[in-house]
């Protein structure tokens, strides 16, 4: 797996709430059968409808951190939408806040998703706006991100931040437990499951 | 200690907790779809590992597959693979499939109920959102992404952190025409697409208990678009009623013990939880969405919202920018182009037939495609049973083969770019339908008059 530790790059700040895995991967491009491919067809739909979608900004397109509001990911629980934001190269997206399985589904594939004030965010997006050349910071390990010359703490789940740094992969922590899950199964699993 | 349903099932099913780790949740079921399931497989072949207890997983074909009667022949290249994929897979693995023409092949939310793979007090999983449809059987029951299903093929298990709780209940008594379907619609639209995040809701009130199990999974079903990780309903006597001498629902003695152990899987009395909302829908009628997400939900009696009414305006801009709809207009009258009824929302028999009721003796408008989409095989042989795929037919309306359909425009079910769908389906998020469409959600009843009428309208108008 791939590790994270510091990233500084450009921004694409997309300007809206409720972010849905619908428009981050259109459901006609669900059907391959392997996890490669979908980073062409990332917001294909709104970067059809809307000439000047964010993504069709040269300024902007080859940001590696996404910026947006709240509730990013809602919608189907579809892992092609991390899949997808990952292989257009973006590797940290910035928000308010993210939906449930977006959210662990960005986990498992070191996609790291950072959560900070409303406020702080409707600045950001403005001024990114504004100035397409503002570079944003994002060190794990510390747990600060910094543009514009302001710097933030966030906070980071410790199990998820040990594996991001590590590149370490859930099924093995969850095969570790192999005894564990025997003696649960022993005592727990009868005929009413 | 007094605790609620939700709880009760999650505590009975952490193998392993420790501070500062999510835990590790073991999983009754897994049930798998062609779209989500490819790339787990293979990367369980590619690391050499097993699938631990096969038993408890469950396959079948729905999003991909086209509902025209020649429905073995997929011309789409890349959607025939994924679903020759999964065959493929099955059979490598020996997992249970109920592909077309086993009698049980449908949507994968319709199908787990239909057959009892769906119990009470379980843990159910897919990769798929609407998973929380089983949670009317007082399952704890959620979607999750591709390698969750991976972890839990792989180990029974997977890790989550354990959600907040969330008791919503509906009061009062709603006129004739409102539905389950509604009363989400109204849910949605007072918490929002975010409000219930990081929680499990428990529904709760007379209204919930009045339900039939179709009703119950339709309101369960939707509880992913307020954003919550689940929603279940405690079983009762109407649940029992369902599954019983369902093919693998517990038999005889042992349907004895399950039940009596189902039947103390309520909430104590005074469990608390970390939220609480009681949604007033006394006299409250139908409802339907106007915009480009489900909280953009009004009745269908009432006017679109304001620009400043609130929430994000650029939303609301863009929504209605989409839509071709003005602020504080009424949605009556809108003429439409499409009429879609399925989905794991309402594709189930007790749906058909409220379409039915309505169509029979009148027909679909002229200016009108009407889809009528059973969830499952079962269901379509249910539906020409009893008629209704006569009444369907003679109303101008396609009576189709099961699957997902025009809920989500992956397979040949399509609504055409600027058309107007009214659909009983559960995203009206942009291109949901097909490209550049427009779709509003209702219930399967306000879809069936308003394809009768060509716009938008209640039951109650015909």
């Amino acid at each position: 797996m791939q590790k994270f530790t510091t990233l500084t790059s450009p921004v694409i700040p997309l300007n809206l709430d409720n972010v849905d895995t619908d428009m981050i991967i259109p459901a006609q491009h669900l059907k391959s059968v392997s996890k490669l491919g979908f980073g062409e067809h990332v917001f294909s739909a709104l970067r059809k409808m809307y000439p000047d979608f964010i993504l069709n900004q040269p300024a902007y397109n080859t940001g590696k951190i996404l910026l947006s509001k709240a509730n990013f990911g809602c919608g189907s629980s579809r892992e092609h939408a991390v899949w997808a934001i990952q292989q257009y190269g973006i590797q940290a997206v910035v928000c308010s806040s993210f939906s449930d399985i977006f959210f662990n589904n960005a986990a498992k594939n070191c996609l790291l998703l950072i959560s900070l004030p409303e406020e702080t965010i409707a600045k950001w997006i403005d001024a990114s706006l504004a100035d397409s050349s503002l570079a944003m910071t994002i060190d794990l390990e510390a747990q600060k991100i910094s543009f514009m010359g302001e710097t933030h703490s966030f906070k980071y789940d410790t199990f998820r931040k040990h594996c991001l740094i590590n590149g370490l992969d859930d099924l093995d922590y969850l095969l570790s437990q192999e005894k564990d899950i025997t003696a649960y199964e022993q005592k727990h699993c009868n005929i009413s499951r | 200690m007094t605790q609620n349903i939700i709880n009760k099932i999650w505590q009975s099913h952490v193998v392993q907790s420790k501070p500062d780790f999510p835990d590790t949740l073991y999983i009754d079921r897994i049930l798998l779809h062609e779209v989500t399931s490819a790339q787990a497989f293979a990367e369980l072949k590619q690391r050499g590992i097993p699938i631990r207890n096969k038993q408890n997983l469950l396959a079948t074909v729905d999003h991909s597959i086209p509902t025209d009667k020649n429905r073995a022949v997929i011309v789409d290249e890349i959607a025939r693979t994924q679903v020759d994929t999964l065959r493929a897979n099955c059979k490598e693995t020996g997992v249970t499939i109920y592909d077309i023409e086993s009698s049980h092949q449908g949507i994968v939310h319709v199908v787990g109920p239909e057959l009892g793979f769906t119990l009470p007090g379980t843990t159910i999983i897919c990769g798929d959102s609407h998973t929380s449809t089983h949670g009317a059987f007082g399952a704890l029951a959620f979607g999750v992404g591709t390698s969750e299903i991976t972890h839990a093929m792989a180990s029974s298990c997977i890790l989550q952190d354990k959600p907040k709780t969330f008791k919503v209940e509906f009061k009062g008594m709603p006129n004739q025409y409102f539905t389950a379907k509604d009363a989400i619609l109204k849910l949605i639209s007072v918490i929002g697409i975010g409000g219930g995040k990081g929680c499990v809701i428990e529904y709760v009130g007379e209204y919930i208990r009045s339900l039939s199990m179709e009703g119950r999974m339709t309101i369960c079903n939707m509880s992913i678009e307020c954003g919550a990780r689940a929603g279940l309903v405690a079983p009762d006597a109407t649940t029992f009623a369902y599954l019983q001498g369902r093919q693998y629902a517990p038999q005889g003695a042992a349907w004895e013990r399950a039940k009596a152990e189902w039947s103390a899987l309520v909430s104590d009395t005074g469990a608390s939880y970390d939220h609480e909302i009681v949604i007033d829908i006394e006299g409250a009628g139908p409802m339907l969405t106007w915009g480009i997400n489900p909280e953009h939900a009004i009745a269908l009696s009432g006017q679109t919202p304001a620009l400043d009414a609130g929430g994000d305006r650029a939303t609301l801009e863009k929504a209605y920018a989409y839509t071709g709809l003005t602020p504080g207009q009424s949605l009556k009258g809108t003429p439409i182009d499409f009429a879609f009824v399925g989905s794991c929302t309402n594709g189930r028999i007790e749906d058909l037939r409220a379409v039915a009721k309505i169509l029979d003796g009148r027909k679909v408008s002229s200016r009108v495609t009407m889809y009528i989409v059973p969830g499952s095989e079962q269901v379509m042989a249910q539906a020409q049973a009893e008629g209704l795929d006569k009444i369907f037919i003679a109303a101008g309306a396609d009576f189709r083969m099961p699957g997902c359909s025009m809920c989500l425009a992956m397979n040949p079910d399509k609504v055409p770019e600027g058309k107007r769908c009214v659909s009983t389906s559960n995203r009206n998020f942009i291109g949901r339908q097909g490209p550049n469409s427009i779709t509003h959600l209702a219930s399967p009843q306000t879809t069936a008059a308003s394809a009768v009428l060509g716009f938008i309208a209640s039951e109650e108008s015909l």
